[in-house]
């Protein structure tokens, strides 16, 4: 486990070897969902768009967890996850986005989503969504 | 170490910090970005804050483009730099730019060219007010190394 600086414990799950690709236009939200996935110890890349993220698997690129944005250029979350999804792909892939209403959900885990949350990610979020996809067991 | 003038900044900065919460400037998020700063990155917060300002400043910019020509104003287009700003001040806990930002969301949605110049205008103004006030924050933090300190934890709930 490590400390943050309020003196929670957090796991550190670097002995798990996981990895995770962050998909998200935004330079804030790369920023900030790299660093939730590093204080964890998850080893993780990042790519500005879906079609990035395609371009990533289909050169062979593998990773443990997705964390993916709704909206982004060239080809947006939905599209990225289905395109994911009918090449046979089966990382785990959590939805993060700011839409929130219950339609676009419904649309966004419908193309293959595993989770969903909304964002600003927190660490407690991300706990969540490893804890929901069996990465992380809860001591 | 002179242990009475780092305990005067030390209250200093905690004081101000809570007073931006209080004042609404700042939400529970910005704690979050706080609690990853850690010695490995040390200027965490300022570094992301300062891409937010970054997004504010080209968002504002090509979204006053958007709005210049009174009868040929791209709502759609509007609608997505609106809504990248909502999603990057809600990341950084920019409560104040958040919220105009919703009340451009439903301007736009109505296509009400005069509501969005004046959220336009407001949301310019909340960003570099916040820019000022977290910028003097920083220099506290500063002043507090300096003297030999550390930065309080500031618990706002």
């Amino acid at each position: 486990m490590t400390r943050d600086q309020v003196g929670e414990e957090l796991p550190n799950l670097a002995e798990s070897k996981l990895t995770a690709l962050v998909v998200d236009d935004s330079f804030v939200n790369q920023t900030i969902h790299q660093k939730l996935l590093n204080r964890l110890g998850i080893k993780n890349d990042v790519v500005t768009n879906g079609k990035e993220a395609v371009d990533v698997y289909c050169s062979g690129g593998n990773y443990d967890l997705i964390l993916m944005d709704m909206d982004m250029p060239i080809m947006n979350g939905i599209q990225a996850t289905k395109r994911l999804r009918e090449m046979g792909i089966e990382s785990k892939i959590a939805g993060v986005t700011t839409r929130a209403n219950e339609g676009e959900k419904k649309e966004f885990m419908e193309a293959g989503l595993n989770d969903f949350q909304e964002k600003p990610l927190t660490i407690s979020k991300l706990l969540s969504i490893l804890h929901k996809l069996n990465f992380y067991v809860q001591t | 170490m002179n242990t009475t003038v780092v305990a005067q900044l030390q209250r200093q900065f905690q004081d101000y910090i809570v007073s931006l919460y209080q004042q609404g400037f700042l939400d529970s998020q910005f704690s979050e970005l706080r609690k990853l700063q850690d010695e490995g990155s040390p200027d965490f917060v300022s570094e992301v804050v300062s891409l937010f300002f970054d997004d504010c400043s080209k968002l504002i910019n090509t979204m006053s483009r958007s709005l210049e020509q009174p009868d040929n104003v791209d709502f759609k287009q509007l609608d997505s730099g609106v809504h990248q700003l909502k999603g990057s001040s809600s990341s950084v806990g920019a409560r104040r730019v958040k919220n105009v930002c919703i009340s451009f969301k439903e301007c736009c949605d109505v296509q009400n060219r005069e509501g969005c110049l004046r959220c336009l205008q407001q949301v310019d103004y909340e960003y570099k007010m916040l820019k000022t006030k977290l910028q003097d924050l920083f220099n506290l933090e500063q002043q507090i190394l300096q003297a030999g300190g550390t930065i309080p934890q500031v618990d706002i709930n």
